[in-house]
């Protein structure tokens, strides 16, 4: 059966909230999986990252497997020196700016989300580079993914719950909304800790804002499309951390993936978890990513 | 006369070449007319032919052809791309201009003579991550992201000794390219996969009480009041409503000039100035193309340019233009 992992979390969440969430997530929850660190904002990691050696260790303890993940975007020399000491002290690495495989010195890592690998070609290259598991990129469809997953020797991982990733910037958004800069941000994005809506002009929402990371305003659910993925050899599911009731989430996944119930019961029962914001699963059936599909040709 | 920065110039069409060549282009940069390209819209690009004609012309005048393959090859199809990579090749292209990890290392290996040089798509935004492609892939130049300063530029080129191509004028994106899928969540198509960001096919306007509404596929983009201008419903310059108040969150409707800063980023080591456009008319390459051409022969000649010249604001972006992330605030 295909594996559970946890993401890292995506938002600006105090040390004390991290902390009580990791707790639980490790005596809990049914995930194999924790990624742990800083990937939007590398001004965020002081924040809590002398809680993250005892974070590991709990989640170790109860047999997660624990990877470090690193910035989406790595740029100033402050950065570099910070990822390098993580990339020397982690056993594994979650890679989310290629620019990190330099500081790896040949280790093993896993691709994140945020790496462009959209074909075979660039899965082979980043196989010889020492990755060990690759993450679909959240644009791809269920047949690229199959495809992929068919041609790879490694693990293949897919994001099947949270708010996806859209983009990434230098600038900071959560700071504009503020008409502050990115320098002197005030840490105005740990006021939201499943950041800040963005609406249309008519009201409706369409997408949040989280510093310099955009993402989309539905939750990817992907649980009506779990068996397909599973049967074509995706060998783990991404659960991304909000502020809801996460070892719920992991443990509805993991009785679809198990069949302990199936699909439908399933998301009535994260329906109730995750309203008012709406279900989507686009790209993975070729459409608009904002778009929630159900009737579809497996 | 010393070149003072190449200037590489955008050849939408066949005509946009010969247009950009004519009005004093040092080089320019084309793409095949499917998604192998980055700006792969109707009526755009070439064809092995239009190409091999393209790069002919352009070479009897001292101009160099640089081939787009920057999208991101599909799974499963990625002949397509390896394709465009060995006809550019055969056509006599200067270089090819790629992003994705797989398609560098087939070029590498197949045509260890054509100049590879690192699209923007590919984002290389610090001296890691350009050393990363100089040593593994074996790239000339690097383009540099929209998403920079100018003294960054400067230390970037500086740490890593890269040939560098920096953006001059025409549309800003503000998110690091390559990586952002906003159009694809609304439309389905995206500037990564299938080379347009925000197609005209789902792009459309209606007259509502409150003004002009703006709308990419059922998403409102804007609403423009009588009194503003109305601009192209590109995502990342929308007009959305954050804490209730409408604002443009991420980037205003606004085009790139770095005229001013011409000076700054030749000091900082940057070798070439590329105007973006492949999209727009042949009006708007002539124009822009021959301002360029003659401000860059001043600075060559010790003159200083006398500002910008009036005609660009006329097909700049909303006709306004910032130094985007090459001045300090930016971020």
């Amino acid at each position: 059966m295909s594996k559970l992992t946890l993401g890292p979390v995506q938002f600006h969440w105090s040390a004390a909230q991290r902390r009580d969430f990791y707790a639980r997530m490790a005596d809990e929850s049914p995930i194999s999986c924790a990624y742990l660190g800083e990937v939007v904002c590398s001004k965020r990691l002081p924040w809590f990252e002398n809680d993250l050696t005892l974070i590991a260790e709990r989640l170790q303890r109860a047999g997660k497997q624990v990877v470090f993940s690193t910035p989406a975007l790595i740029t100033t020399d402050r950065e570099v020196s910070m990822i390098a000491s993580i990339c020397q002290a982690a056993e594994l690495i979650e890679v989310n700016d290629l620019a990190c495989i330099s500081l790896l010195n040949g280790k093993e890592f896993v691709s994140g989300p945020l790496v462009n690998v959209f074909n075979e070609g660039t899965l082979d290259v980043l196989i010889g580079m020492g990755a060990v598991r690759i993450n679909a990129p959240i644009e791809l469809s269920a047949p690229a993914i199959a495809t992929l997953a068919s041609k790879s020797r490694v693990e293949i991982e897919v994001f099947a719950f949270g708010r996806q990733p859209l983009a990434i910037s230098q600038r900071c958004y959560h700071a504009r909304s503020r008409d502050l800069h990115k320098d002197n941000c005030q840490f105005v994005c740990g006021e939201d800790v499943d950041g800040m809506e963005v609406a249309q002009l008519n009201g409706r929402p369409i997408l949040t804002i989280n510093g310099t990371q955009t993402l989309s305003y539905g939750h990817v659910t992907l649980l009506n499309e779990l068996a397909e993925l599973q049967a074509s050899e995706v060998t783990h599911f991404r659960l991304s951390p909000h502020a809801l009731d996460m070892v719920e989430i992991a443990t509805i996944y993991h009785a679809v993936l198990d069949g302990t119930f199936d699909a439908e019961e399933g998301l009535a029962k994260l329906q109730e978890i995750a309203a008012p914001i709406p279900f989507i699963n686009g790209y993975l059936h070729g459409h608009a990513g904002m778009e929630w599909l159900t009737n579809f040709a497996n | 006369m010393t070149r003072y920065l190449e200037l590489v110039c955008p050849a939408g069409n066949p005509v946009a070449l010969r247009v950009a060549v004519d009005a004093g282009a040092d080089s320019v940069y084309c793409g095949f007319r499917d998604c192998t390209n980055a700006r792969n819209y109707p009526g755009l690009n070439f064809d092995r032919q239009e190409l091999r004609a393209g790069i002919a012309y352009a070479h009897a005048r001292g101009c160099r052809v640089f081939v787009a393959v920057n999208t991101f090859p599909r799974a499963g199809k990625i002949g397509s791309w390896h394709r465009a990579i060995d006809d550019a090749a055969a056509c006599g292209a200067d270089a090819v201009i790629v992003a994705d990890l797989g398609l560098l290392d087939y070029t590498m290996r197949q045509h260890p003579q054509l100049r590879r040089h690192l699209s923007v798509q590919a984002a290389a935004a610090s001296a890691l991550s350009i050393r990363f492609y100089m040593e593994k892939f074996d790239v000339s130049r690097v383009v540099l992201p929209r998403v920079l300063a100018v003294h960054e530029v400067s230390n970037l080129i500086g740490q890593t000794g890269v040939e560098a191509e920096v953006f001059g004028f025409g549309s800003l994106g503000t998110m690091v390219e390559g990586r952002c899928f906003l159009s694809s969540y609304m439309t389905g198509r995206s500037p990564s996969s299938d080379g347009v960001c925000a197609p005209a096919e789902c792009v459309s306007y209606r007259e509502e009480a409150g003004g002009l509404v703006s709308c990419l596929s059922d998403v409102m983009i804007n609403c423009f009041g009588s009194d503003e201008p109305a601009a192209y419903p590109t995502p990342c310059k929308g007009r959305f409503l954050v804490r209730g108040r409408p604002r443009y969150i991420f980037e205003e409707p606004i085009g790139l000039n770095v005229i001013p800063l011409l000076s700054a980023l030749k000091a900082s080591g940057v070798t070439a100035l590329k105007i973006e456009g492949r999209q727009r008319g042949r009006n708007y390459v002539a124009t822009v193309v021959s301002a360029f051409r003659g401000i860059l022969d001043a600075l060559a000649d010790g003159r200083a340019p006398t500002g910008t010249p009036d005609v660009l604001r006329t097909v700049a972006e909303g006709q306004r233009e910032t130094f985007g992330a090459y001045a300090k605030g930016w971020r």
